[in-house]
């Protein structure tokens, strides 16, 4: 009983759980900067980049402005990473123990939408003007973006027999292949690569916190500890989403850890170069432009996408 | 030398301020960004906004409409937060010593880490000040 506790805690902490997600995602944020400048011939952060920046935020002061709404400036942060915390911890015991994995999709689906929520109330909170563009504008970000990332989970959720748990869809894909070999899989990763793209808040799609034009914006009140928190939620979500993305679509036939993890390593690197190579290509685009291009070009492929996995291809 | 200063010296996130520079003390700080110079390799990042900034990089002679906007913005940055003058304007008030807008120096209106003089300095001028920033830091 004991063993089976301290097992469980393990995995959820340790392991597969939050300290390894938040390992990868250090990773994987620092490979995306130093992919960035390896495409501008520059040399690049070191390695440990990503971990230092957040110890440094830990240790600097925290600064509250006057006139915010101190309770909810305080407590968005800390709401926005216990959520990605508890998704990441969720997804990785999904992918790496098949057995653990009782969340279905639904539930990680409001996992999500979370953190974006709280950055917004965040910003709200904080009574500045360009935090409130920027609020305004992650909102209309939120609405394009979420609504394309739904159609690629009904596409999904179609293809692997109408069910909506993780272990269900794992389970249909180690049996019958990944969903990404058919034509509307395919167009569900598609889908599924700009998701990450708006929701990680990467260079076509980061008006809500551009720096140049209005420092920061959802941002520009943070400092010391609270920001490190949201930085360490974007942290956590810089691998728990892509390998979200790799359990619903691209999993490998293959039951030992090993395979598993080589696997999850070899498709994590080619979703963060696709991403990088996104960024480096695009200027940022203005809200309009980002959400007709959501709404306009990605959803009718996504519901081209829906037909096909109804006709099973 | 605690970890403490070890930490903050290799994440320095760069904040810049223009006080009424004639703006080329400005092209020279983001030439520091461009792949010949490349400040990101030792953990440096030009930000937005001071609440996140490490560093303030002053540049121009303060004149009286911008010096109270200036002790404002450095009232807004946590704290540890260091303060660079870019250029001889903010060290010295160069040539507008005599002007009648011109009133002080940026040293007379709040204390600062960095001098780097030049008119305006060389992106090599301004890494190795930086670099000089850092050692001064660490070995206190």
């Amino acid at each position: 009983m004991i063993m089976g506790i301290s097992r469980a805690i393990f995995t959820y902490l340790i392991f597969p759980g939050i300290a390894f997600s938040f390992f990868m995602g250090g990773i994987g944020w620092w490979l995306e900067r130093k992919l960035s400048a390896r495409f501008q011939y520059r040399v690049g952060p070191p390695w440990y980049q990503t971990f230092l920046d957040l110890a440094k935020l830990f240790i600097k002061e925290t600064t509250i402005p006057t006139g915010a709404v101190k309770t909810l400036f305080v407590i968005s942060p800390l709401i926005s990473f216990s959520a990605t915390a508890m998704f990441s911890a969720i997804v990785a015991q999904g992918y790496f123990f098949q057995k653990n994995a009782v969340a279905d999709v639904i539930v990680l689906l409001y996992l999500l939408i979370i953190p974006s929520l709280f950055i917004i109330l965040g910003a709200f909170s904080s009574r500045n003007a360009l935090a409130l563009v920027g609020a305004a504008r992650e909102t209309k970000l939120m609405l394009a973006y979420e609504f394309v990332f739904i159609i690629s989970l009904i596409i999904v959720i179609i293809k692997s027999g109408g069910s909506i748990l993780l272990s269900d869809i794992i389970r249909y894909q180690a049996q019958n292949g990944m969903h990404l070999k058919s034509a509307s899989g395919f167009i569900a990763i598609t889908l599924s690569i700009f998701y990450i793209q708006a929701k990680l808040g990467i260079v076509p799609f980061d008006m809500a916190e551009a720096d140049q034009e209005i420092m920061a914006g959802t941002m520009i009140e943070y400092s010391g500890p609270l920001l490190g928190f949201f930085r360490a939620s974007k942290t956590l979500l810089y691998f728990s989403l892509p390998l979200f993305i790799i359990t619903l679509l691209g999993v490998v036939p293959g039951d030992t850890l090993p395979a598993k993890i080589l696997f999850v390593a070899l498709e994590y690197l080619i979703v963060i170069l696709i991403i990088s190579i996104i960024k480096n290509i695009n200027p940022r685009a203005r809200i309009k432009d980002a959400l007709s291009f959501f709404w306009f070009f990605l959803s009718p492929l996504g519901i081209i996408g829906i037909l096909l996995a109804l006709k099973g291809m | 030398m605690g970890l403490k200063e070890k930490i903050l010296t290799k994440s320095l996130w760069v904040f810049h301020l223009s006080v009424g520079s004639c703006n080329n003390c400005d092209i020279e700080i983001l030439d520091c960004l461009t792949p010949r110079f490349d400040i990101e390799r030792l953990g440096m990042q030009l930000i937005g906004s001071v609440r996140h900034a490490d560093v303030i990089l002053v540049t121009g002679a303060l004149n009286k409409k911008s010096t109270p906007i200036l002790k404002n913005i450095y009232a807004q940055a946590p704290k540890p937060c260091f303060v660079v003058a870019i250029g001889t304007c903010p060290c010295s008030r160069h040539m507008f010593k005599d002007s009648y807008n011109t009133i002080s120096a940026l040293d007379e209106v709040m204390p600062v880490d960095l001098y780097i003089p030049g008119c305006p300095p060389k992106p090599e001028a301004i890494i190795a000040g930086l670099a000089k920033l850092i050692k001064k830091v660490t070995r206190k």
